[in-house]
This record gives C-alpha cells, sequence and structure tokens, in this order.
C-alpha cells in the first residue's frame, strides 16, 4: 500500500498506478472500485478532442455506482460472453508528475500503459494513456477522475471492451 | 445450393448464412437494389462537408454541394480508380482533388480539371469525346431523403424511397416528432463495432422479444441489484439503469404481451417495453415543451407511439424513442460492421438528450453491457451453423398463427418468430428464390 506522507511522490503514485494494474490483472474487481473516490469517474472518451465526458458521447463513464453494475455482471454466472477463458496483462510507464497542489495534496499523474488481452483464443493488444486526477485519503490515494485515452479508439471495435482498461 | 430449396415457411437452411457465393449474390440483388442508408443531413452541414459511406460493396461518399444538394458518388476517380476521400470525413472545400495525378471534380461530382488537358486531345475522353462523360465521378443511380435521414440507391428502378419504407416510415416520424422542433440533429460520434457472424443474425436478434430475458439476464440483475442499493441509500437511479433492470424484471412470459407488425419488404416493428413516459421534473419539462409546439391532442399522440425499435430491412434498426440508430455493413459472409449514431431532439430539453445518452453509452459503446453478450451469441450462431448436427434454422414458433391483413402481418405474441419469416419473404422476393 503506498503512503504520501514522507515519501517521493513520484515513487507512491508509480505504486499506486501498479496497484491498479494488478486489481485489473487479478480480476479484484471491488478493490480497483475501491480506488475510487466516493465521486470518483472512470472515463475512456469517445473521441480524443473530447475536454469532458458530460454530456457526450464515451466508450466509458461510469461513476461507483455504474463500476458496480459493470462488476456484478462480470461475476453473475450467467454473464454468457465471460463464460470463455480471458486474462489481462498491463504494463503501466512514463509515469509523469503534472501537477502537485502541496496545500490540498491533489495530484495529476500522466502515463503511458500497454495491455494485452487474451480472450476467446485470441490475443488483442492495446495501448494508451492515463491521466489520473488523485487525491490523498488517510489510507492512500483515491481517484477523482480518471482519463483513458486508447491509441486505437478511433478504430472498429473488433470486440467488447467487458472490464476496464 | 439451389435457393428456391434453402427457405421454407418456417425454416431456413444454414447455408443461407454461411455459403460465400449466396453472400456475393445478396450484394448484388439484395444490397445493391435497396435503399441504404448513407447518413442524416446534418452530417454534413457546409459545402464540401462529407463523409465516406459503404453501401454494399461501393466505397461512396455523401457530400454537400454549394448549391445546398447532398449528393451520394462513387469514391473513385474516374481516371485510374484510387479512391478520392482515403479518411472517413472532412470538408473536401471548393473541388474534390485526386492524389494521384490532380484530376480536380466539383462536390456534384462534375470534372472541372485535368491537368495537362492536352494529353487527351483526339481520345474519347477529349472534351466533346464519345465518354467524355466519363471524367465525372459516377454517381449513385438514385438519392432521396425523409425527415433529414439520406438514402442511396445503386438501381435506377425499383420504388422510391416513400414507396420503400411504407408504414416503416414511422421510424423517422415518431424520432423527428418528438422534438418539438419536428427535427433532429446528429451527435458527432459513431460507435463502429464489428459482428462476427453472418448479417442476417443480427436481424434477426432484432425483432426477436424471448431473447433479452436470456440474454441479457446477467446485466439486468446486476442494474436491479445497484438500483436497490441507491434506493436503500435515499437516492434514485437514473433512466439508464431502468432500461437494463428491466431485462431482468420482465420476465419471459411477458415478452408475449408485446407484439411486432411485419410489414413488406421485410420491414418490422417491436412494439415498446420500457416506459418512457416517467412522471419526473425533466419528463413533465420536455411535456411542457412538446404542448407549447403541438397543442395537448397532437402531443398525446406523439408522445403515445409505442415502439421499441423498427427494422428496415436489411441495413437498418432504427430506436426511435432514444434517438439511436444502427446501420448494418456487410463487410464479408461471417462478418458485419455496425455503425451506431445517436440524434439529439431540436427545441427539447438538455435532459431528455442526456438520458437518452446514457442509453447510447451503455448500450452501444464499444464498452456496452447489453450488446457484450448478443454479439457472443451472434458469433456462437456462426460457428455452430458449420455443423453437421443439423440442417435447418427454426423459425417454427406460433407458425401458421399470426394475423395478415393487407399485407401487414400481426404476430399472435411479441414471441412469435413472425419477424424472422417475414424477413425471408423479403429475402426469396430479392433473391429470386420463389
Amino acid at each position: 500500500m503506498a503512503t504520501m506522507s514522507g515519501d517521493d511522490p513520484q515513487r507512491s503514485v508509480e505504486q499506486f498506478l501498479y496497484r491498479q494494474a494488478e486489481c485489473l490483472d487479478t480480476g479484484d474487481w471491488q478493490g480497483f472500485i475501491d480506488l475510487f473516490a466516493d465521486d470518483g469517474i472512470y472515463w475512456m472518451p469517445a473521441d480524443p478532442s473530447q475536454a469532458t465526458g458530460d454530456g457526450v458521447p464515451s466508450i466509458f463513464y461510469e461513476d461507483r455506482d455504474l463500476m458496480a453494475v459493470r462488476m456484478r455482471r462480470m461475476m453473475h454466472p450467467r454473464a454468457w460472453s465471460q463464460k470463455t477463458e480471458w486474462g489481462t496483462n498491463h504494463v503501466v510507464s512514463n509515469v509523469r508528475i503534472e501537477k502537485h497542489d502541496a496545500a490540498s495534496g491533489l495530484l495529476v499523474a500522466r502515463s503511458r500503459f500497454h495491455m494485452m488481452e487474451f480472450r476467446n483464443d485470441s490475443t488483442r493488444h492495446f495501448a494508451g494513456s492515463y491521466i489520473h486526477h488523485l487525491q490523498p485519503s488517510p489510507d492512500g490515494y483515491r481517484i477523482r477522475l480518471q482519463r483513458v485515452d486508447m491509441v486505437n479508439a478511433q478504430g472498429l471495435y473488433d470486440y467488447v471492451l467487458q472490464a476496464w482498461v | 445450393m439451389d435457393l428456391r430449396q434453402a427457405v421454407e415457411a418456417d425454416r431456413v437452411h444454414r447455408h443461407v448464412y454461411t455459403d460465400p457465393g449466396i453472400f456475393e449474390q445478396e450484394m448484388d440483388r439484395i444490397f445493391h437494389r435497396v435503399w441504404t442508408y448513407v447518413g442524416h443531413e446534418s452530417q454534413v452541414r457546409k459545402p464540401g462537408d462529407y463523409w465516406t459511406v459503404q453501401v454494399g460493396r461501393q466505397p461512396m461518399i455523401m457530400i454537400r454541394h454549394r448549391d445546398g444538394t447532398i449528393h451520394v458518388l462513387h469514391n473513385r476517380c474516374p481516371h485510374r480508380g484510387a479512391m478520392l476521400f482515403g479518411n472517413r470525413s472532412g470538408n473536401a472545400g471548393p473541388t474534390i482533388t485526386c492524389s494521384y495525378h490532380a484530376w480536380q471534380f466539383d462536390t456534384d461530382g462534375a470534372c472541372r480539371m485535368v491537368p495537362l488537358s492536352k494529353g487527351y486531345d483526339g481520345t474519347r475522353l477529349a472534351p466533346g469525346g464519345a465518354d467524355c462523360h466519363l471524367r465525372d465521378m459516377k454517381r449513385a443511380a438514385r438519392v432521396e431523403s425523409y425527415r433529414g435521414f439520406v438514402f442511396a440507391n445503386l438501381a435506377a428502378d425499383g420504388p422510391s424511397l416513400r414507396e420503400w419504407l411504407g408504414d416503416a416510415r414511422i421510424a423517422f416520424d415518431d424520432m423527428c416528432d418528438r422534438a418539438p422542433a419536428g427535427e433532429v440533429e446528429i451527435v458527432p460520434n459513431c460507435f463502429r463495432v464489428i459482428q462476427n457472424s453472418n448479417w442476417k443474425i443480427f436481424l434477426e436478434n432484432q425483432l426477436d422479444a424471448l431473447h433479452p430475458a436470456v440474454t441479457h439476464e446477467s446485466t439486468g440483475k446486476a442494474a436491479f441489484d445497484v438500483e436497490e442499493e441507491m434506493k436503500k441509500r435515499g437516492g434514485h437511479a437514473p433512466l439508464s439503469y431502468h432500461y437494463m433492470s428491466a431485462f431482468y424484471t420482465t420476465p419471459i412470459a411477458k415478452w408475449d404481451q408485446f407484439q411486432t407488425l411485419n410489414y413488406p419488404h421485410g420491414h418490422c416493428i417491436l412494439t415498446g417495453y420500457m416506459g418512457l413516459r416517467p412522471r419526473d421534473p425533466d419528463t413533465l419539462a420536455y411535456e411542457e415543451a412538446m404542448k407549447q409546439a403541438y397543442g395537448e391532442k397532437r402531443m398525446e399522440e406523439i408522445l403515445g407511439v409505442n415502439i421499441h425499435h423498427v427494422l428496415l430491412y436489411p441495413g437498418l434498426s432504427v430506436q426511435s424513442p432514444l434517438q439511436q440508430l444502427r446501420a448494418v455493413r456487410p463487410l464479408g459472409v461471417d462478418k458485419t460492421l455496425t455503425e451506431i449514431w445517436h440524434f439529439r431532439l431540436k427545441g427539447a430539453p438538455e435532459a431528455m438528450y442526456r438520458r437518452a445518452l446514457g442509453y447510447y453509452n451503455l448500450v452501444n459503446s464499444p464498452a456496452t453491457l447489453i450488446n457484450a453478450d448478443d454479439l457472443w451469441n451472434f458469433w456462437k450462431i456462426h460457428q455452430g451453423l458449420a455443423s453437421d448436427g443439423g440442417e435447418w434454422v427454426s423459425f417454427h414458433r406460433n407458425a401458421g398463427q399470426d394475423l395478415e391483413e393487407g399485407g401487414v402481418v400481426t404476430s399472435c405474441i411479441g414471441t412469435s418468430e413472425a419477424p424472422m419469416r417475414n424477413q425471408f419473404r423479403a429475402w426469396v422476393d430479392y433473391m429470386g428464390a420463389r
């Protein structure tokens, strides 16, 4: 668990991002959701030029309640398309703290990810950038907004993104 | 196989879905002869605005000319055949220029300039030459629009768009009438999702009232549980949760209470089930705007229209009360592209747009909570059709019990497989397989 007090913020943000990636790769969906603040949002724009997900088409635009729907669906015994074996592997890198407000502790971090997904006997690659808006809390950072821009977001989707990327 | 033996009144041979030769015939006899939805007028507002679109096998463009007319042209330079537009959309400026040898065309497709034109002196492409019209970009044989929705047809003969739509034009009337200003405009993002299955499998699923409670049980239950938790916390869930939980709270038996109306040319309507007229403040504010625009009597007529989907065979599924549509572009016998668009009701409060947007994101985005399980079924269906375990696909449910009057078949119950039988009646006609 990354803490902030006394830590190098660069290092604690990196540890936080690795932990989030590990939640996705191990299917710890509740652990993933718990990394978000109560009003936190997970957003994947439909178009890289979008400045907000509010009121525009998005691939994901989910608060914790919608994340709970997604999680419960994946865990339902008759979520048919989840029957096939699948797994992901996220690598997160190029972590850069872009803003850090010393008074509030609010922090904006940019990073790059590469994710390989194995599903239904085929392998797919997803890559792109994360922007995390993080706030400190007594037991580590919490995400107020995570923006995910996939580099292939404008292409044809020969698949459905069932879990968060 | 002999097409006349491939389709019976209540069953279809599996090769109709899997045979690449039959797929090629479908392209020629169906997709190159029907009206294909190419886009909405509000996608190309300014002269030179264009969108590329596939009509059957043909790469084409929809473009706005400087006189305001919209043209649908083959995306091909008449010189050496290069596509003139390699990107999906943009503005061409006053002329379309080929990236290969700089032939230039007006935005209605007429050739405007050929560089070093002396080189064509004495040839059939010279001005006044026998084939000088072949310097122009080729146009779709016919282009017509209905309430802002533009269609192209590659065949010069056949019914007009209005005749072809018939009563199923209610898809567009219902969508546009729900706007206080009487029209809709495009939301400029398109979700493009591939289905690894034959195109007909998608169309059959659109009006299949038996599958939601089975296929979408997991999402329905998940949305229902979270809705309940939100109520316990003293809040209430947005309407988009209700659209999903309906798959769980509507048991299979209840789907029989809905109805399908099956029209000539394979078009079909599934009546509504989602309860789209709640009494919340947003809906009431919207109804006030509608009352002012239309008067109370007409407003009641408009909002009383009870539609879930309208299927315009073979290429368009319209969800008019939520202002979205899915255009079907077959890419191969086992691969189908759907382009999914959302529209805004002009003159309606912002809250109504956002309500429908919630549905658009959750149901139609590439991270869909609903179609994930449909697409999985489509792939499994297509794979299953390779099986020698049986030759026929069954459409026997309530066969012989549907009521036909004046060319319109009304299903006796919601889960009747009447829409699939109706689609294949159209298929047989188009394919000349009677």
